[in-house]
């Protein structure tokens, strides 16, 4: 174990200082970075703005849901954001490489980068969140603080889950992984807003399949008391490591599913 | 003997732009499910947004809302809001030196190839996109087939200005060491700007007066306008005026940049 | 040893079937290609082997399978006794890969850095490390580019550094899926040389596949020729120039035109161009050396320049393929 944990610690501190060498191109990231977040939050400040609420939510409530959504996402992204580049990894011999090597490949993967250019969105989401505390009326206690850190920790799962599903189905989708934006982009897109205002179809999607329903939305309207999506109970937010690991499952049959087809078993 | 059209070069970069995009089927099937899934999303909110303000906002009804969304998504593939074009790449690696030594401008040729690749994606993406809108919500159509012309021309400049305007950030990498982060901005604003998000319309008055100073809003805002007839007769005719002036101003510092950055290339050999 | 029978490879009946999806537009049925065809294959431990063959006659797709990269579609195959896809982890300690067209190393870091990081992932002592570099970088002389990122390697230092890296934890089996392809002739002479010491060395067991019979004819002592998934031959090298006439050429620019040397020991005259001015000369090289050959074409005729031509390998498997078949 102790072997594991320094074979994934030389390779991220030498991903990090080999980034940290270009340092033009790093700081223009992370700048850039910041203003599609800031962008982003412009967006949501113009269309709240234009109207009291949407969905339920005024914009005080929804800059708390777009801050544990961005949070967690980003989170997600510094972590994994690499894995929906699959077919770059195959294509360049990569992949075949890490199964020369006593790891597991999926260990590998997840290890092999570590984009650091990316905390600048993490800024970002944490500080809507922060300010999204202070606007509202939040009845602090335990309770409170305990649910607020349970939706960012079960959203960082649920997306980083997000990205292992969408490399393990691009095993099949090699010229077509853009597919897998809809629910990895689309799904960060998705659990900035009111679940309220999702198509039927949607809400299927994006409530079970990929339930990002519950990376922000759920426990925020749990924590403000607001009322959420039409026959469901108040205390569905509290249900976010269900649903955390209901997405670990899926992501790990999605990747044993690809792996094996891609060494050839099946498929 | 007139010369045939067919042998022109610049007819020729158009259609092997367009061809180009075809050999990859399943590439554009997948774009288009990540495409409608965002429409589907953003139909939702911005539908919801005319509901909770009485079924009018900033000049929008649903129907017309409903059009602004999934024209919107149906132009995404035909325009460029990430900044990075084949030409950026040329700069880098110096392969732009052979394009200089054709006789044919560098500029036409670069933007007619990304015209035809976005004239192409409206068969594949943009025709969908406006299928699925129609199935999913009322969404305005155009009423007559003059509205529906015009709607078309605007269509065709609002992707003309933005390759053109991608190919003068592009260009500058003739003289700026480091484009990326001329891009990195280009990516990040243009989309807002351009009414990618929300119409442009919605802004504060500060805002809007910003918006309309650049090329951005003639890309994409302007021909959802015209198309969905949200503007017609005097006033479609006047945002094809400004798309049209947009489009020879883009092109003007576009061939400027590109004799400045030539002479660059001749006098420190590239 | 590897296992109770010291075999390091084991193959029985070792199949591998790609299904394609048609060429767009026919509306054929699925192709069906048969990659590997019941291999039957036994490496014992010490072994160095040569495993050659036309392209796409299946030699990558038998190298996956040993490695468990790929699933054979029936069959067996044992590496160093263990099931290469049940227990893939444990067989990545213990063999070392170096694919000539992809890397190990990573490529924006110096050479010294991917070594650190490799020893980290075979979980090698902080003082094994240290003494294993050492060795690797003082044999394939490596150490006036250890700083420099893999990027800026020439073709010939990257290679040795992935020969190193493969290495590094001292696997029992080396497998060099075309180690020297675009190499010059010096940097193909030093890694030879390294692995041949590499070998007497330590034991390690060696599987190669190439296009180049020199590599075949200075590694190998054994070697293993596959036609359409299926082994055309089997046997020492000395048998393969037996079956085929692995012999060299010596082509000879003399200072005048002359008659053809038929005379020289050794040798068999090929045939004379522009009047006996230059002349190609075919020589065994179990038999006789080039210097020899030489040295008695000295005593007839003056020589101005020569060069000797290897047998094209591709002619090689020809040769067997013909006999094969």
């Amino acid at each position: 174990m102790a072997d594991r944990l320094r074979a994934y610690r030389a390779v991220l501190a030498s991903r990090a200082r080999s980034q940290a060498s270009y340092r033009t191109s790093f700081r223009l990231d992370l700048v850039g970075a910041v203003l599609v977040g800031v962008i982003e939050l412009a967006e949501i400040w113009v269309l709240y703005s234009a109207t009291d609420e949407i969905g339920g939510l005024t914009l005080a409530q929804v800059l708390l849901v777009f801050g544990v959504a961005d949070l967690a996402f980003s989170l997600a992204d510094l972590v994994a954001g690499h894995c929906d580049k699959l077919p770059v990894y195959v294509r360049a011999g990569t992949l075949d490489v890490f199964f020369l090597r006593p790891q597991p490949i999926l260990a590998q993967l997840v290890t092999s980068d570590l984009s650091l250019r990316r905390i600048g969105r993490c800024l970002v989401g944490a500080t809507a969140l922060a300010v999204g505390l202070a606007l509202n009326d939040v009845a602090w206690g335990l309770g409170a603080v305990g649910l607020l850190m349970l939706a960012v920790l079960s959203g960082f799962v649920i997306f980083t889950a997000q990205f292992v599903t969408a490399a393990g189905l691009q095993f099949f989708l090699v010229n077509g992984a853009e597919m897998t934006n809809a629910f990895v982009y689309g799904g960060r897109y998705a659990a900035t807003q009111p679940a309220t205002v999702w198509p039927r179809a949607l809400l299927v999607v994006f409530g079970t399949i990929f339930p990002v329903a519950f990376a922000a939305y759920l426990p925020v309207s749990t924590l403000l008391g607001t009322r959420g999506v039409a026959g469901l109970p108040a205390w569905l937010g509290w249900c976010a490591p269900v649903a955390a690991l209901w997405a670990v499952v899926v992501a790990a049959a999605c990747w044993r599913w690809g792996l094996r087809h891609y060494r050839g078993a099946g498929g | 003997m007139p010369p045939n059209p067919l042998r022109n070069p610049y007819w020729r970069f158009l259609v092997a732009g367009f061809r180009g995009q075809s050999a990859y089927p399943l590439a554009t099937f997948a774009g288009l499910v990540a495409n409608a899934t965002f429409g589907l999303l953003k139909g939702g909110i911005m539908g919801a947004a005319v509901d909770s303000s009485g079924g009018e906002l900033a000049g929008y009804s649903a129907a017309t809302m409903a059009a602004f969304v999934w024209l919107g998504q149906g132009m995404l593939g035909s325009v460029n809001f990430w900044g990075g074009s084949a030409l950026q790449d040329r700069i880098r690696t110096g392969d732009v030196a052979v394009d200089f030594l054709r006789p044919v401008s560098v500029q036409a040729a670069h933007v007619l190839t990304d015209v035809g690749k976005g004239l192409f994606a409206l068969l594949p993406r943009g025709l969908p996109s406006v299928v699925i809108g129609v199935l999913v919500s009322h969404m305005a159509l155009p009423g007559d087939p003059a509205t529906l012309a015009l709607g078309l021309v605007s269509l065709l400049l609002g992707i003309a200005v933005s390759h053109a305007t991608v190919y003068l950030v592009s260009v500058a990498g003739l003289w700026l060491v480091e484009t990326r982060g001329v891009a990195v901005l280009y990516m990040a604003v243009s989309g807002f700007f351009a009414g990618l998000y929300t119409p442009v319309y919605l802004y504060p008055d500060w805002l809007l007066a910003i918006t309309l100073a650049t090329p951005f809003p003639a890309m994409m805002q302007l021909p959802v306008d015209v198309l969905s007839g949200r503007v017609t007769g005097w006033a479609a005719g006047q945002h094809l005026t400004v798309q049209l002036g947009w489009l020879v101003a883009v092109l003007v510092a576009g061939h400027l940049a590109t004799r400045a950055g030539r002479r660059r290339l001749e006098v420190q050999g590239g | 040893m590897s296992d109770v029978s010291g075999n390091v490879i084991e193959t029985e009946g070792l199949t591998r079937v790609f299904t394609g999806r048609p060429e767009r537009g026919s509306r054929l049925r699925r192709t069906r290609h048969v990659a590997v065809d019941h291999l039957d294959l036994t490496v014992v431990a010490g072994e160095s082997v040569g495993y050659i063959g036309a392209n796409g006659a299946g030699k990558s797709t038998t190298i996956k399978m040993l490695v468990g990269i790929l699933v054979p579609t029936s069959g067996s195959v044992r590496t160093v006794g263990l099931h290469p896809l049940k227990e893939r982890r444990a067989l990545a300690r213990r063999v070392g890969v170096v694919f000539g067209q992809r890397s190990q190393l990573w490529w924006d870091l110096p050479v010294r850095e991917s070594f650190s990081i490799l020893a980290a992932i075979h979980g090698l002592s902080a003082a094994d490390e240290r003494a294993r570099t050492a060795e690797l970088v003082e044999m394939l002389e490596m150490g006036a580019y250890l700083g420099t990122p893999v990027r800026q390697l020439s073709l010939g230092q990257r290679m040795r550094a992935e020969v190193a890296a493969a290495l590094l934890h001292r696997p029992e089996l080396l497998v060099l899926d075309e180690p020297t392809i675009g190499l010059d002739v010096l940097s193909k002479q030093r890694l030879r040389e390294f692995l041949v010491a590499q070998r007497r060395e330590h034991g390690t067991t060696l599987l190669l596949t190439t296009h180049d019979m020199g590599d075949v004819e200075r590694l190998c002592e054994r070697v293993l020729v596959v036609d359409h998934g299926r082994l055309a031959f089997d046997g020492m090298l000395a048998g393969l120039a037996r079956t085929v006439g692995a012999r060299r050429e010596l082509v000879l620019d003399l200072a005048t035109p002359g008659p053809d040397l038929t005379d020289v020991p050794g040798t068999e005259h090929v045939r004379s161009e522009s009047d006996g001015l230059r002349q190609r000369l075919a020589f065994d090289p179990q038999r006789t050396t080039a210097a020899r050959v030489l040295a008695a074409v000295a005593e007839r005729a003056e020589v101005v320049d020569l060069s000797i031509v290897e047998p094209d390998i591709e002619d090689v498997v020809r040769e067997i393929y013909r006999a094969t078949r």
